[in-house]
């Protein structure tokens, strides 16, 4: 059976030619097929007899695995190399070139409202855009502002011709507001606020305030010391600290300033707190009893807490925007930086 | 305002305390404190001394060689001040010191050691007076240091004028000393005077209120023999230091009580006014205040004169023709209390606001005008003894506040605070404000001191902010509200407008820009437009920015003409106020608008069109699951392609407008730009009802698809053929979709329009031939609309 081994040597020469499938699957052919080598020597078993052919035929079914193994292995070998050589053709893609996101923007005022609304909603609050332009009764007496108050002076408000006003503060939905939801109201009102003031890199006539209302039975100084804290650490996204001093605005009583700790130095004084430690950042106190009765509400009942937050100037401190007049320029250049939410 | 804590020492004692600490407390608990400055805290070895030699500098015509006796030895200094001379006494710092801002070493001045330096007012910190030396009485001890002799160190500190608006009583140190009071908890001393009592049998001066609604009250008092005319040093530094410029003792001493009290009073010569009207005069007229400037006063402000002649502005500066001079000798002293709004007015028209009218503003209490008169008495006579008054206290009281009571308990204290304060605590606090106060167990009644009265505290709730603010509000225990969580309803204009921004921002790549409520005629202007508008501001800077917008695009355009460098395509858009007319009541009718401007080529004005109308059809599918109608406009607006635009309806309701902007408006912002614009009234628009999708299994069959070119007039709409489709009613028909229009160049005034239509059964496989007798209805309908249908 020498020829097997002469069969052999051939095959390793024929296998290591074959370069391309077609090569191998005729190489595999003529050794496996039909008529292949082989299967030929198979065939001729038949005109052995005992040991011999028990001994032959163990010998060729070594060397049929054996040429089987090859071929396979060729094959993946094969497939491999045509694979690579297609992946080496296949167009490459430049990660550096420029893309377009077709992204709009929203305004920076909105980002930061939208934060607060999200902060607010979560606490059970309602949220009311309200008029722009309003009554001088929505503006100032229904908030306890009587007549010939200094803050009704022509040079702050901007008065129309059929005696109503650009509404000077959002405080001027208070009683609106207080009148649609009752005595137990949680509301924020964001909106935007006009003052008959100079532009300059820190004034603007057209700026943006929230207020927000909590009405109920039994609302105390203690709660809304408790609720600043709580929704500025929200609002910040750390535990701020608070102070409140006495602070005078007609439509609460007591009428509070809040201070934050500053919250770029923690406390020990940087120039964003103007070496004070503590940042004035909003007005707040208990609705005064008038403002509450002028919207129909029980002041020996109910009380409640109001608050105002600039969100004008939320957004400048978030963004470090220096000039206040970007805000209603209009300027693409500078609104379309706006991109995360 | 500044304060001095000297002053405020003089009316209680806060020995022992830490001022700082204190004056935070103040910030915390009364009004805040801006800035704290330690005056004279730098200045060292200031001592009296005498100049015992003088000769001229041998290398300087200007300087001088003296030979001071400082107690402790006799020192060679340079001077330069012209009013040295041998004898006087003056502040010498000697070597090692510290004034003026500089430390005092020897050194050599035009070549001749100098050991020391003679000072003058402003270096010792005694006023800003940098004309000489300063000098001291004779009978000065040479050697003492100045700060034994006069009131140089101080701390005082600065509180902001807003944050006393509400409280009269704080704009003088007593009121303020019995805030620290309070917040020390030490007590108020009582005001020195001297009773106007005893002069009750000398003559009246005549005092007669013509106007009894705008003079609350006006006292005054005649005295004569003055013989002083500069103030004592330490009044001096006091005005100074709170910002007042000492010019003689009378009038120093108004400033100095008003200062103390809050009262401002006036001091007129006696030879000129001798009897007082407070009224108005008939006409406007010119008058030369004190400080020489010539006012036009009109007749609603209120003035004080004698016998008919105007002499002083009620309440807010005295006449130049009456006022103290040097050599006065004699005087009328006014106290007297005005109307807080009248004052303002007054002050607003003349344009001039002094620390006068500043405090009258606040509405002061008018049981002060005779204290002070009292308290001036007290001082004068001290620093002038041989003064003698000529007349009694003369007065008209007209309006006296009434007496305010309130009653309170303690459970309702508890309820408001939140936390627990003991009734000793409220009573004691009350009662160191300066309240009248009587308790019943749990029950308070108090009555309200007349400097509190006068608008400041009228309800219990003020009474509130009284206890808390001095129990401090940093010691407050914090808690959580325990009312009842109730879900609290949405507002779904404001929930469409978030809904509407994100869309806008994500889906149409706009950017959200901010304008204003106005129109602004100039940039209208430059866009070819006009400012429209039914609402004028009544007190515009400029009448180019006084009318009150009625639409949101135009503004919107000029926002594009801005950022024409920008880039050549960009979408923009607004949520804003409009006012398109007013109500039958005359009050405006606003409605919050979305504004939004497709920017882009002149070439690509068709794709904005349709990425316009694709935003529409977004809101309405995406928003509301209901498709919007449109309908030509019929008067374009004056932004508006007058073929182009149109009014978007939903269920039958005008809910906005959408066009091309007209090609004039385009030539002035970029020839070679188009832009497509959209108006949607946000209050509509929320209002329409959000129909849910009712839900329909898909066909288990397959569909059968067919397509057909209909050949038609170039002006055929698209509409055309939903209505003939619509009019088969074919059982089966799936959807029908737009394939194609195809135009051949040859073609002049027709189009092909290629439509698929899908066939699907929800109960079987539908037969070819079905299929084909409903795609020959469609053939059919097709010639009917005048189309040449080809397979």
């Amino acid at each position: 059976m020498l020829n097997i081994e002469e069969l052999s040597r051939r095959f390793r020469e024929e296998l290591a030619a074959a370069q391309e499938t077609e090569e191998l699957e005729k190489v595999r052919i003529a050794y496996l097929g039909k008529k292949g080598s082989v299967t030929e020597l198979l065939k001729g078993l038949k005109n052995l007899n005992g040991d011999e052919k028990r001994e032959a035929g163990q010998r060729i079914n070594t060397f049929k695995q054996e040429v089987q193994a090859f071929i396979q292995k060729r094959s993946a070998e094969l497939e491999a190399a045509r694979q690579e050589a297609r992946l080496k053709n296949d167009p490459r893609y430049d990660i550096s070139m420029p893309v377009d996101l077709g992204q709009g923007t929203l305004h920076p005022i909105t980002l930061v409202q939208r934060e607060l609304e999200e902060i607010f909603k979560s606490m059970g609050f309602t949220i009311e855009d309200y008029k722009e332009i309003v009554t001088e009764y929505e503006c100032f007496e229904a908030v306890n502002i009587p007549k010939y108050h200094p803050a009704r002076d022509m040079q702050d408000t901007y008065y129309l011709e059929n005696g109503q006003v650009l509404k000077t503060h959002t405080s001027a939905a208070q009683n609106a507001i207080l009148r649609k939801y009752g005595a137990n109201t949680r509301a924020i009102f964001p909106g935007r606020c006009f003052r008959n003031e100079a532009l300059d890199a820190s004034h603007e006539n057209t700026f943006f305030q929230m207020e927000g209302i909590m009405v109920g039975e039994d609302i105390s100084i203690s709660n809304l010391i408790y609720f600043m804290k709580t929704m500025l650490s929200e609002v910040f996204g750390k535990p701020i600290t608070v102070r409140l001093r006495p602070g005078f605005f007609p439509f609460v009583e007591p009428g509070f300033e809040l201070d934050i700790q500053c919250h770029v130095c923690g406390g020990t004084g940087c120039p964003t707190c103007k070496q004070s430690g503590w940042i004035e950042l909003c007005p707040c106190g208990m609705i005064h009893p008038n403002v509450l009765e002028m919207a129909g509400i029980d002041s020996e009942k109910y009380s409640g807490f109001a608050f105002g937050l600039g969100l004008t100037r939320l957004a400048m401190m978030k963004y470090g925007i220096k000039d206040i007049r970007m805000l209603n320029s209009g300027s693409l250049k500078a609104l379309e930086q706006f991109k995360v939410r | 305002m500044l304060l001095s804590m000297n002053w405020i020492q003089d009316f209680v004692d806060l020995s022992g305390l830490d001022l700082d600490q204190l004056i935070h407390k103040f910030t915390l608990g009364t009004a805040e404190v801006e800035e704290v400055y330690h005056i004279g805290a730098d200045l060292k070895d200031v001592v009296v001394a005498q100049v015992i030699a003088c000769e001229p500098h041998p290398n300087s015509n200007k300087l001088h060689l003296l030979q001071v006796d400082a107690g402790d030895g006799v020192y060679q200094v340079v001077c330069g001040a012209p009013n040295v001379s041998v004898g006087i006494k003056v502040p010498f710092v000697k070597e090692g010191g510290h004034a003026g801002g500089m430390d005092i070493g020897a050194r050599p001045i035009a070549g001749v050691e100098s050991h020391g330096m003679c000072c003058g007012e402003d270096e010792i910190l005694v006023s800003d007076d940098h004309s000489g030396l300063m000098i001291l009485p004779e009978d000065t001890p040479i050697g003492m240091d100045i700060k034994d002799l006069y009131e140089i160190e101080d701390t005082v500190f600065e509180v902001d004028n807003k944050s006393l608006t509400n409280r009269p009583d704080l704009w003088g140190h007593y009121g303020i000393a019995r805030e620290f009071a309070a917040l020390s908890g030490r007590e108020l001393k009582p005001f020195e005077t001297v009773s106007a009592e005893q002069f009750k049998d000398l003559p009246q001066v005549k005092v007669e209120i013509e106007n009894k609604e705008h003079c609350l009250r006006y006292s005054c008092m005649a005295i004569e023999n003055v013989t002083e005319s500069v103030s004592p040093v330490n009044m001096r530094i006091r005005l100074y230091r709170c910002g007042m410029r000492a010019i003689n003792l009378l009038a120093d001493l108004t400033n100095y009580i008003m200062l103390e009290l809050g009262q401002p009073m006036h001091a007129f010569d006696y030879k000129r006014v001798s009897e007082i009207e407070v009224g108005n005069m008939p006409e406007a007229f010119t008058f030369e205040t004190l400080d020489g400037k010539e006012r036009t006063i009109q007749p609603e402000t209120l003035m004080i004169k004698s016998k008919g002649v105007p002499v002083a502005v009620a309440g807010i500066m005295g006449g130049y023709e009456s006022e103290i001079v040097d050599d006065t000798n004699s005087f009328l002293l006014e106290s007297a209390n005005f109307d807080a709004v009248s004052v303002r007015k007054s002050s607003i028209a003349i344009g001039l606001r002094t620390d006068a009218s500043m405090r009258y503003e606040k509405t002061l209490d008018p049981e002060l005008t005779v204290p002070a008169i009292e308290r001036y008495l007290y001082l004068l006579t001290q620093i002038d003894p041989g003064v003698k008054v000529i007349s009694s206290l003369s007065e008209q009281y007209v309006k006296h506040y009434p007496e305010i009571t309130i009653t309170f308990d303690k459970p309702y204290v508890d309820r408001y605070t939140g936390i627990e304060i003991s009734n000793e605590r409220i009573e004691k606090t009350l009662k160191s404000l300066g309240f009248g106060l009587s308790r019943e167990d749990d029950v308070f009644t108090v009555k309200v001191p007349s400097w509190r009265a006068t608008k400041d505290i009228s309800i219990k709730a003020d009474i509130i902010e009284e206890i808390t603010r001095i129990y401090g509000y940093d010691n407050f225990e914090v808690k959580t509200a325990t009312s009842a969580i109730a879900p609290m309803q949405q507002d779904p204009r404001h929930e469409l407008t978030t809904k509407l921004k994100d869309m806008l921002a994500d889906h149409f790549g706009a950017h959200e820009v901010h304008t204003y409520i106005w129109n602004d005629a100039k940039r209208l202007k430059d866009i070819g437009l006009e400012a429209e508008g039914c609402l004028r501001l009544a007190n515009s800077v400029s009448p180019d920015i006084e009318l009150i917008r009625s639409q949101m695009v135009p503004t919107l355009l000029t926002v594009v003409d801005r950022n024409r460098t920008y880039g050549p395509r960009f979408n923009i858009f607004e949520m804003g106020s409009v006012v398109p007319r007013l109500k039958e009541d005359g009050l405006a009718d606003e409605h919050k608008m979305l504004g939004v401007v497709f920017y882009g080529r002149k070439s690509e004005e068709m794709l904005l069109f349709f990425q316009a109308k694709v935003l529409l059809e977004s809101i309405g599918q995406i928003i509301h699951n209901k498709s919007v109608a449109y309908q030509a406009v019929t008067k374009p607006l004056s932004w508006m392609h007058p073929y182009n635009s149109y009014q978007i309806l939903r269920d039958g309701e005008p809910v906005g407008v959408m066009g091309v902007v007209h090609p004039k408006v385009m030539d002035k912002i970029d020839k070679k730009g188009a832009a497509v614009a959209i108006e949607l009234d946000m209050g509509t628009l929320s209002q329409a009802d959000i129909v849910l999708p009712t839900f329909k299994e898909p066909s288990r069959f397959p569909s059968i698809s067919n397509d057909l070119s209909f050949i038609v007039p170039a002006e055929t709409t698209y509409s055309t053929f939903n209505k003939m489709v619509d009019g088969l009613d074919l059982q089966d028909l799936e959807k029908v979709e737009l394939v194609d229009i195809y135009q051949d160049p040859t073609w002049t005034d027709k189009k092909s329009v290629t439509l698929r239509f899908t066939f699907t059964s929800m109960e079987r496989t539908l037969e070819a031939a079905e299929v084909a007798e409903a795609m020959d209805k469609l053939i059919e309908a097709g010639k009917a609309i005048g189309a040449e249908v080809k397979m």
